[in-house]
């Protein structure tokens, strides 16, 4: 049986290129964090049973995307699941949970770059469950009446991770200098804020399912024990700072592109290499279309060298295993 | 559901995965870091993922095939070529249509989208030359959280049971909506589709929670103490650390190289 990742590919897992490598860097640090913190939590709390439970809901979430039910013109909603795995396993191991599935998608199956991981990670398994966590305990406490107040709560919780999760993947890609932040950021909200009705179906679809036949695992008791002040902080922290942070950003762009331009440690990296190099020491090369040139040339020479050298490995090889034959 | 290891007889998949790992890490690392418009450096890295793909006897086909995966992500950076910096320069596409772009906006929007397809191109060479537990047992060599490369691991195994679940479900539900010839597939109302799936992805919960009881119970059966057993740590041979370096360097003069070259 060939897997076919969804058909349309969620249009949040940032490839690799797409961001400028300071903004891969950073976004791997802080991902790298809370995942430690994470990991760190769970493993306190956790009971030995519930590693099995991680490793095969983390493979329901990601095969759980093939399940998709057609909208119109050919596109389709299907589930992310950041919503779904924070209802049933609470926030810390939602997020061990999340990174697994984000990080085989990219090392399994190029859904998402390696280098773009840590964005990808802070988007997916950071910002949704916790935008998630925050939408839910909300609501889900001031709506007390049971099964309304849960399937509310879980729709807003699943649509708003979607949503949020968009801008902050619009924002990377703005202060990469990638897309413009006038048209990334309105895009990716618009685009999501469909995506989300869509997941926010499938999950309330989803809690109607488990409250008839397994309501024990909707029991808030397990969350009710230890309330996660630090993840309803920062929750809410993260959506203030998107939902009202992006339309100013999208309506000055030039701040954005400013940033990208004082941050690029590319173009710092690239004064410190001229530097070392200065023009008169290499005389031939002040000329800047002659320099073209010899970078050109000497840009052939290696590609002629490796395409040999490639060919020549390969010619030795074949040669061995014709011997083997 | 197929994962995309290719099983040949070659030195790449003969290699330490650690090593491939590391390189193909640093490999898109100062690929990224490659300043805009240098083009040689650019049609360089190619070529030595092109050159992988050959010893690696996977062929070109295969790699070009599947990186067509990044595709649709080129549109994110496509208004830049109008965006870009000025000078903004006519182009006129009809006798009286003319657009106005910007070069440096096209250059960037060149290079974003060489660099993401040559980066996918390495990924899918990881991939198709490592088994994927030996990926884990490199992260896991190279000190990465035990619990979470455990997680990682055990969601790798049933990956492949659970999505096939998902197949008979989608069979089922097909098999169960046929529409008359000539109507639409997919009849109902939209909100009526979203809860049959919703109820779907409920049903493959809870058969999934219930099958983590049932493996948790035959770990316990086996031995299982909260911990799995570590897979022990090879040291890295010297060939494979020559590799390494001999690699690394390469990358970092090819980088210092992108840097002369671009115009």
């Amino acid at each position: 049986m060939l897997f076919s990742p969804p058909s349309s590919p969620p249009a949040m897992h940032i490839p690799d290129g797409f961001l400028s490598v300071w903004v891969s860097a950073s976004f791997w640090i802080i991902s790298a964090i809370v995942l430690t913190i994470a990991l760190r939590k769970t493993s306190h709390s956790l009971e030995k049973r519930q590693v099995p439970l991680m490793g095969v809901l983390a493979a329901a979430i990601f095969a759980g995307q093939m399940l998709n039910f057609s909208v119109a013109g050919g596109t389709s909603g299907h589930l992310l699941g950041a919503a779904l795995a924070v209802i049933l396993l609470g926030p810390w191991p939602a997020v061990v949970v999340m990174t697994s599935v984000v990080s085989v998608q990219a090392l399994l199956f190029q859904d998402g770059g390696i280098l773009a991981l840590g964005a990808n990670i802070f988007n997916m398994a950071i910002i949704g469950v916790f935008i998630s966590y925050t939408v839910f305990s909300v609501l889900a406490r001031l709506i007390k009446k049971r099964p309304i107040g849960l399937l509310v709560s879980g729709f807003t919780a699943a649509w708003s991770s979607i949503f949020v999760a968009a801008l902050a993947c619009g924002l990377q890609l703005a202060i990469s200098g990638t897309s413009p932040a006038n048209i990334a950021i309105p895009a990716m909200a618009a685009i999501h804020a469909l995506i989300g009705i869509g997941e926010g179906l499938i999950t309330t679809g989803a809690l109607t399912f488990l409250l008839a036949t397994r309501a024990d695992l909707l029991k808030p008791e397990g969350q009710a024990k230890v309330s996660h002040k630090g993840i309803l902080g920062v929750g809410s922290l993260i959506a203030v700072l998107l939902v009202f942070l992006s339309p100013f950003a999208s309506s000055h762009p030039d701040g954005l592109e400013w940033v990208a331009e004082q941050n690029s440690f590319l173009q710092t990296a690239r004064e410190a290499f001229y530097n070392i190099i200065p023009d008169y020491a290499l005389p031939g090369i002040s000329n800047s279309a002659l320099a073209t040139i010899i970078a050109g040339l000497v840009g052939i020479v290696v590609v002629f060298a490796i395409a040999y050298l490639t060919a020549r490995a390969e010619k030795r090889s074949s040669a061995i295993e014709r011997l083997r034959d | 559901m197929q994962d995309f290891y290719r099983q040949q007889a070659s030195p790449i998949h003969k290699l330490d995965a650690r090593v491939k790992l590391i390189l193909a890490l640093a490999f898109i690392f100062f690929l990224n870091l490659t300043p805009d418009g240098a083009w040689p450096a650019l049609i360089i890295f190619l070529t030595v993922s092109f050159s992988i793909a050959i010893i690696s006897h996977l062929g070109i086909i295969f790699v070009l095939k599947r990186s067509l995966i990044a595709l649709p992500f080129f549109l994110a950076a496509f208004p830049l070529i109008f965006s870009g910096k000025s000078p903004h320069l006519p182009l006129q596409i009809l006798p009286n249509l003319t657009i106005f772009y910007s070069p440096a906006g096209l250059q960037r929007f060149i290079t974003i989208a060489l660099k993401a397809w040559i980066s996918v191109q390495a990924a899918i060479l990881l991939t198709a030359t490592t088994r994927f537990t030996d990926i884990l047992t490199a992260l896991q060599q190279m000190k990465l959280p035990r619990l979470w490369v455990t997680v990682i691991g055990l969601m790798w195994r049933y990956l492949f049971v659970i999505s096939d679940e998902v197949t008979r479900m989608l069979h089922a539900r097909s098999s169960r909506s046929a529409a008359a010839p000539g109507k639409a597939k997919g009849a109902g109302t939209l909100f009526w589709r979203a809860r049959v799936t919703g109820n779907m992805a409920g049903s493959l919960f809870v058969r999934s929670i219930e099958r983590s009881e049932r493996v948790y119970t035959a770990m316990l059966a086996r031995g299982y103490d909260g911990q799995l057993p570590a897979s022990s740590t090879v040291p890295l041979t010297n060939r494979a650390r020559l590799v390494i370096a001999t690699g690394l360097l390469g990358l970092l003069l090819l980088w210092l190289f992108s840097l002369l070259s671009t115009s």
